[in-house]
């Protein structure tokens, strides 16, 4: 089988003894794209934030179930029987809405990872890690001659990319992405589908999106959750022209969602 | 047409009321502003700023006494209350729900609403009957309490407008919650908690009846809080209900230090809180 | 992403055209030459790789179809390239047919020296690679051109049969033998239809015009 980065097992999550996701199983591959997509309130948002216990932080959240994180074959991480923040670190988050640090510039907005955690970086090694990071979200050339400026005056697409960057400079096996796009317009959409594409040699994507067009653009693997379960899970390709669960081809139809 | 060209006159008219009402709402306002600048301003000099009162009859002296004192007073009332405040507003806009967060946030409110009087009573019961005597200490302890309810309230109010996405993002990166709070949180709302102190301070710097069996007031230079100081307000208080026309004039000139004082405190957080 | 995958998809369109011109070009060189060696690598080896070949670009004009729900020129290249290869997946089958023919033929003596035909063969594959130049370089002129070309064909076509006939009524021995040759000319000018309608699907993707059906005339369009 394909090389698996994440597992997870039987996981079920829920709020407030309503359950949102119910006892999914599912093999993250590395290094490919995994689109989630479903309509809204079908789970998916939760099910990635299971994967680096953001879900815990909400009130009366629960988790059950296991989700594995294979570093390599002798290294696996159990992600709830460790700290959670060690997980964070490994599993970036990229979030709807643009949300750059107000009070930091742009390059202590790649850095905050390092900054915020109290992790001494050297000049020369921050500074390094500043234009790899802007380099690999091609912001680079945009802001290089303001980096110390304040990464709330970039426009949108470009504060949601300094976010990619953000994550991408604590160096994470897995970057989830819960819908990226939803608040920007089409040029700043099709830019950051296009980077997403670039990423996907340094870093496992996983992307949420109610959008079916934007899953059938950018994936290699795609997921489909309906209330909570996960129906329907194989490669971008097949699941878009021969699906075999009549709940997705329902959905890819639009006749639900 | 006509129906049109009516309601054209009908939106005019009601514009022009609406205006003129604006208008004479600040009219008290530019009145008392008027006549404490022209009745203060001819008092005010170098020398009423730096020097201690003279006994009456002898011409010249100043306020120093009551200048000092109130500096310390704000900055003990801030001292005792901001950082508890913070912490209390941090709180309540972290755990906005809860049985804790009930009652703090209630009695925040009550707090708020307690006659000023009433505060130095309380004062007096806590800090100047066990002493057994008059402080500056007391004075402090009664604005601090004054001033909590407002810090506590801007905090929480600030906090809250702070976006969820900031404080998930820190966390998504593999931050502690406590460095969170500390380093994105408070930072994000910094002007406008300090803009909530500011009117804060603007708001007590006035206060005289918590003072009055407190602080008490001291026509000399002091500097040890254990010792009675005298206030701004305490001291045109003094001054103005005093039979001596000189000492009328003097409580005019204190008047409009501490008027524009606080005027341009409100200014200042008017400004802050624009950016 | 989406550029990348057709333009991968046109290479491989390009590739079959590529290959089943050749197939032609093979089983008439075969029929000449007496090549059996050549006419079975027709049958046995490009034919089936024509048919995997078909499959796959179906699959890619699909998937293309399903997960970037093209417009425009994009939908119109893909529409075309999907009936394109169904054309060169049907131009490969009639190669075929020409060498099994050929095979036959190249066993026993001529029924006539071969003039025509080899005529008829080079204009059919000039049509053909007419016709797919023509789609590589988004070329509507060089298209029209191949249409037209269709009557010379045609042309060649009557010829051979009319001959054939004199031959056959002279000598009903020739018959079996005539009726092949008579086979490889008809599955010739059928290629050249084929060509015909790429070159019409051509000019629908450069200029989004309907030519089918004699409307190629000027001043006329849907």
């Amino acid at each position: 089988m394909s090389d698996i980065v994440l597992k997870t097992e039987n996981l079920t999550a829920s709020y407030d003894e309503h359950i949102v996701v119910k006892n999914v199983n599912l093999s993250i591959i590395r290094n490919k794209i995994t689109a989630i997509m479903g309509p809204s309130g079908c789970g998916k948002t939760t099910l990635i934030r299971c994967f680096n216990r953001m879900h815990e932080l909400s009130p009366k959240a629960k988790v059950e179930g296991k989700v594995l994180l294979i570093e390599n074959s002798n290294e696996i991480i159990d992600v709830y029987s460790v700290d959670p923040m060690l997980v964070r670190r490994k599993i970036g988050m990229v979030f709807q809405k643009p949300n750059p640090f107000p009070t930091m510039s742009i390059y202590e907005n790649v850095i905050a990872g390092y900054i915020l955690n109290g992790i001494k970086l050297k000049k020369s090694e921050a500074d390094e890690i500043v234009e790899e990071s802007l380099k690999k979200v091609s912001l680079w050339d945009e802001v290089k001659d303001r980096l110390r400026k304040k990464g709330t005056f970039l426009s949108g697409g470009q504060q949601q990319r300094l976010c990619i960057a953000r994550a991408l400079a604590m160096k994470p096996d897995i970057i989830l992405l819960d819908e990226p796009t939803s608040a920007l317009d089409p040029v700043a959409t099709a830019k950051i589908e296009e980077l997403i594409e670039q990423l996907k040699d340094t870093v496992t994507i996983v992307i949420v999106t109610h959008n079916v067009g934007q899953a059938g653009r950018i994936s290699d693997y795609v997921a489909f959750m309906y209330l909570g379960e996960l129906v329907e899970y194989g490669p971008t390709d097949v699941i878009f022209t021969r699906p075999s669960h009549e709940k997705t081809e329902e959905f890819l139809t639009g006749k639900i969602g | 047409m006509k129906r049109y060209l009516f309601r054209i006159i009908k939106s005019k008219i009601i514009s022009v009321i609406l205006t003129l009402i604006v208008i004479l709402s600040t009219i008290p306002f530019l009145l008392v502003l008027y006549f404490i600048i022209k009745n203060g301003i001819s008092v005010i000099n170098w020398e009423f700023l730096t020097s201690l009162p003279k006994p009456v009859g002898e011409p010249g002296g100043g306020i120093l006494n009551a200048i000092v004192g109130t500096a310390m007073l704000v900055i003990m009332a801030l001292i005792l209350s901001v950082p508890f405040g913070i912490l209390v507003g941090v709180y309540l806009a972290e755990r906005s729900e809860g049985r804790i967060a009930f009652f703090s946030r209630l009695v925040s409110e009550i707090l708020q609403g307690v006659p000023s009087i009433v505060i130095g009573i309380i004062a007096y019961l806590w800090v100047v009957k066990p002493m057994g005597h008059f402080s500056a200490l007391s004075g402090g302890v009664a604005l601090g309490i004054m001033m909590l309810p407002l810090v506590i309230k801007s905090t929480e109010e600030i906090l809250k407008l702070i976006p969820r996405e900031i404080k998930e993002a820190s966390l998504a990166l593999g931050v502690p919650y406590y460095r969170t709070i500390l380093k994105v949180i408070i930072p994000a709302g910094l002007s406008g908690i300090l803009t909530g102190i500011l009117t804060g301070v603007a708001r007590i710097a006035g206060e005289t009846a918590p003072l009055l069996f407190t602080a008490f007031g001291n026509p000399f230079l002091n500097f040890d809080i254990l010792k009675p100081i005298s206030a701004m307000p305490l001291l045109i208080f003094t001054y103005a209900v005093s039979p001596y026309e000189e000492w009328w004039a003097k409580a005019w000139g204190a008047s409009c230090i501490l008027v524009l004082f606080v005027l341009s405190l409100n200014i200042i957080t008017r400004l802050l809180s624009r950016r | 992403m989406f550029y990348e995958k057709l333009n991968k998809l046109k290479e491989k369109i390009i590739e079959q055209g590529n290959l089943v011109e050749s197939m032609i070009e093979k089983s008439i060189r075969g029929l000449i030459n007496k090549d059996k060696a050549l006419l079975l690598e027709v049958i046995q080896i490009d034919e089936p790789r024509t048919n995997e070949a078909e499959i796959e670009i179906d699959e890619m004009c699909i998937n293309l179809i399903a997960r970037f729900q093209p417009t425009a020129q994009d939908l119109r290249t893909i529409i075309m390239i999907l009936k394109m290869n169904n054309d060169l997946e049907r131009i490969a089958d009639m190669a075929e047919n020409i060498s099994e023919s050929a095979l036959f033929l190249i066993e026993r003596p001529m029924v006539k020296p071969l003039i025509d035909l080899p005529k008829m063969a080079e204009e059919t594959m000039r049509m053909l690679k007419d016709s797919i130049d023509s789609f590589i370089k988004n070329d509507p002129k060089l298209a029209k051109s191949v249409c037209e070309r269709d009557d010379v064909v045609d042309a060649y076509r009557d010829q051979i049969l009319r001959e054939l006939v004199t031959y056959m009524i002279s000598d009903p021995t020739t018959i079996e033998r005539a009726l092949h040759l008579e086979r490889i000319s008809r599955n010739l000018e059928r290629i050249a239809d084929l060509a015909t309608n790429i070159g019409e699907d051509v000019i629908y993707i450069v200029e989004g015009k309907v030519i089918k059906h004699g409307r190629y005339k000027e001043g006329e369009g849907a």
